[in-house]
């Protein structure tokens, strides 16, 4: 167990919180001092974000205490919270695109003169905020529209500093960005903590758990198992905490090399809007990865060989014989799945229960094939083999977690009987247990003669997953690597680093 | 799937939901047996159930629409449209009662499919589509008929919506209009069962989902529209029995049902709701008029109350889907 400070900034005792009878928390502590990075690690549905909401003024926990800066607190909703010091950084951002970074910083309290808003003033705090935190790369009278991802993080900083955020929550903040965003990232939560602010920082990648955090708490289906200092812990100890198991066990056994059938589909010089002669060959049993950069045309290439957004050149084979895949269901009737890598958007239909969600595609499509019963019968052992873990299968989709949402959609396109698999990022924003059923789900569909492709911008999962690597850029495809495949030899195929393999 | 085995029964109709517009029902007949005793007897009840039947299939129809993120504000005057044509056709001349109502149901279906195609090919939002027909029909109408009802209805047409099985043990007596109502209520629960009813919710729910699913959407709400149209058709033979042929007919009707459903629980933009709630909605409204009528309240606020209800009942929906979020 780690010490406490003295005096923390943030004390948590005994929260409890409750939705519906279902609990989320109980009996959490957690101390964050001024000037302390301290990092919350769990899986999805441990109960981090709804920790960081009571912290934030969005939820009133149940049972327990909020102690802010040494005085007890109950926050009426986030702007009060916003008032006493507590800023957090969501994922997704909350910005005006057609304003200015001042105009975004001060929204709200804009300093104003004679009853009008000072614009000279707010453009000179904003300079001064963003000089103290560092960043005097990032033009205050510029449009937030037209900033990066990075920037905008920026900028969502530095509203919070601006209503003089004692506490900072940074929730996932670098799910969006790429890996040299990152870096700047490391940098500024390091000014922040020099300037006395209290940091809660949640995350899914234990890298920056560990470069940036002094102190991690790890919670466990709405418990905290513990808090250790970040010094005196590994990465495997963590994992352990937060499902129980090795490190070392994360990806499935490969395919060997008599595994591979024959080939199931062939693209010749496929392309569209996006792509550009595209030749590709995929085979029975094998997982192929798809890796590139932020669009490079890897969804892309899923969604031409779905159907979505069809190849307008080239020739696509399957199993040797002409094919046109000009819609979903045309796709879907050659025997093609695709799990699309926006779950929430594209992937499920919220408000519907465990069960609509894994009928939906055998009712749109093959609605005549077999009986209803059986066919009901048949997706309820789906749910099962992929084990989804849910209060019945007449819940509603939307109160699972991301991992549990994905097995659904899972258990949909098994219901069909793909033989050909397009998986889009399948294990974003879902937990680390999860994720290793979701992996052993994929290999083992290769494994009983599926063909597989995958698209990762986890490198390791990339690597770990893969048979062979295909990495896109600009929508052609820059090379091909073979199992085994350093993260190094990857990206510089997808910066374009190195002199292009033969495609 | 892992805990808990609390599998729903293989008949079971799908209930989500309704729950509070059964207490609000409840509440109403207990204030009406206070106010108007005489009107839970078994005969002026059935009579009371037959005289709603029009709106409560309305509703339905008006269900497929809601839930698939849609709206059709064209079935008011599609109603009046139907009642003053059959009239004409028909011509007071019994042998022509049935091809009419064949011709009336091909008409509400057309106009539906009309609806749906030009909502989903042409991508107009359906409220201005449905707001499109609603005129074009009233002016048609008009056009047609030289600006006054012509023709007459024949009596064994009119029989749907006026006559009743008298007599009955119990009951009292039982309207035709009653019969069909239960009848079409039946499929229409049936058909929200359906493979297509389960997929036309999810397309209100989430349409993206549906059509990476294999789902064709187009087909979906266009059929909705058809279903909002033949429930039109058949609510506009039941009001043309009893109430007669005039331009009066339909007016205010789609109103009365996008209130009657949004009451029953269904969400404005699709993706939840019951058919049951929908149709259980319309005959609390229909209650609640009887209760004003009662209560002596004017019946010049029936459109006011019916406004006050839908931004309630939006705005309690809507609240109460944001905070359990």
């Amino acid at each position: 167990m780690a010490d406490p400070p003295p005096a923390p900034l943030l004390a948590l005792r005994g929260i409890g919180k409750s939705f519906l009878g279902v609990r989320v928390l109980d009996g959490v502590d957690l101390d964050v001092a001024a000037g302390e990075v301290h990092a919350v690690v769990g899986e999805n549905g441990a109960g981090k974000s709804t920790l960081m909401k009571i912290v934030s003024g969005g939820y009133a926990p149940d049972e327990g205490t909020v102690e802010f800066a040494g005085r007890p607190r109950a926050f009426h909703g986030p702007r009060d919270a916003q008032r006493a010091g507590v800023g957090i950084i969501h994922q997704e951002f909350n910005l005006l695109p057609e304003r200015t970074v001042a105009e975004n910083v001060y929204l709200g309290h804009e300093p104003v003169r004679r009853g009008l808003v000072d614009r000279r003033e707010m453009l000179d705090r904003t300079r001064r905020l963003l000089a103290s935190i560092g960043e005097t790369a990032l033009p205050a009278d510029s449009r937030v529209g037209r900033l990066g991802v990075a920037q905008q993080q920026v900028v969502e900083i530095a509203k919070a500093l601006a209503l003089d955020a004692r506490l900072l929550i940074m929730d996932e903040p670098t799910a969006a960005l790429a890996d040299q965003e990152v870096e700047l990232l490391y940098g500024l939560v390091r000014r922040l903590q020099e300037r006395g602010i209290g940091l809660l920082y949640v995350s899914h990648r234990l890298t920056e758990v560990f470069d940036l955090s002094s102190r991690i708490t790890v919670l466990k289906d709405g418990r905290r198992v513990t808090t250790v200092n970040t010094a005196q812990t590994t990465a495997d100890e963590l994992v352990r905490h937060m499902v129980g198991r090795e490190l070392s066990s994360y990806y499935p056994q490969r395919a060997g090399p008599d595994d591979r059938g024959p080939v199931r589909l062939t693209v010749r010089g496929g392309g569209n809007r996006k792509l550009r002669g595209v030749d590709l060959e995929l085979r029975a049993g094998e997982v192929l990865g798809i890796g590139g950069l932020q669009g490079s045309g890897r969804s892309a290439l899923a969604r031409a060989l779905f159907g979505v957004a069809p190849f307008t050149t080239g020739d696509v084979e399957l199993d040797g014989e002409p094919v046109r895949l000009r819609s979903p269901r045309a796709a879907m009737r050659a025997g093609i799945a695709y799990v699309t890598e926006d779950r929430k958007g594209e992937g499920i239909v919220a408000r519907q229960s465990v069960l609509d969600n894994a009928l939906l595609a055998s009712r749109a499509v093959f609605a005549a094939r077999s009986g209803r019963a059986a066919r009901t019968a048949r997706v309820r052992e789906l749910l099962d083999a992929v084990e989804v873990r849910a209060a019945g299968d007449d819940q509603e989709i939307r109160f699972l977690s991301g991992g549990n949402q994905q097995k659904v959609v899972l258990a949909r396109w098994l219901a069909l009987t793909p033989r050909i698999l397009l998986f889009d990022e399948p294990t974003r924003g879902i937990d680390v247990g999860a994720k290793s059923a979701i992996h052993d789900l994929v290999r083992r569909l290769a494994t009983d003669g599926a063909a597989v492709l995958m698209i990762s911008s986890e490198l390791p999962e990339l690597l770990g997953m893969s048979d062979r690597i295909v990495v896109l850029r600009d929508g052609r495809i820059a090379g091909e690597l073979p199992a085994g495949a350093t993260e190094e030899e990857v990206v510089a195929l997808a910066v374009g680093a190195v002199r292009e393999a033969a495609a | 799937m892992r805990v808990a085995e609390r599998r729903p029964l293989p008949l079971r109709i799908r209930t989500d939901g309704i729950a509070p517009i059964v207490a609000l029902l409840t509440v109403l007949l207990i204030l009406i047996a206070f106010v108007q005793p005489d009107f839970l007897a078994p005969s002026s009840l059935m009579s009371f159930l037959g005289r709603s039947a029009p709106i409560i299939l309305l509703a339905a129809g008006q269900y497929f629409v809601i839930v698939c993120g849609e709206f059709d504000l064209s079935v008011g005057s599609l109603v009046t449209a139907q009642v003053v044509v059959a009239a004409r056709l028909i011509d007071s001349d019994p042998s022509r009662t049935w091809p009419v109502v064949v011709l009336l149901l091909a008409g509400g279906a057309l106009v539906g499919l009309v609806n749906g195609l030009v909502t989903t090919v042409l991508r107009v939002p359906s409220f201005i589509t449905t707001l499109g027909m609603f005129l074009i029909l009233v002016g048609a109408v008009y056009l047609w008929s030289d600006g006054a009802p012509k023709g007459g209805l024949s009596e064994e047409f009119r029989r749907f919506g006026r006559r009743a099985i008298e007599d009955v043990p119990l009951l009292g007596r039982i309207p035709y209009a009653l019969l069909v109502l239960v009848v079409v209520a039946a499929i229409a629960v049936v058909l929200t069962r359906s493979d297509f009813g389960r997929t036309l919710v999810a397309v209100g729910d989430n349409p993206r989902t549906a059509e990476l699913s294999g789902v064709r959407v187009v087909r979906t709400k266009t059929i909705a529209f058809m279903l909002s149209g033949l429930a039109a058709a058949v609510a506009a033979i039941l009001l043309g029995g009893y109430s007669g042929v005039s331009f009066q007919a339909g007016v205010g009707l789609e109103f009365g049902a996008i209130t009657a459903v949004v009451l029953g629980g269904v969400a404005l933009g699709g993706g939840r709701g019951s058919v049951v709630g929908a149709m259980l909605g319309a005959l609390t409204l229909e209650t609640l008029f009887a209760l004003m009528n009662f209560a002596g309240v004017s019946g010049a606020l029936r459109s006011t109350v019916q406004g006050v209800i839908i931004l309630l009942a939006v705005a309690v929906s809507s609240l109460r889907s944001s905070s359990s979020r």
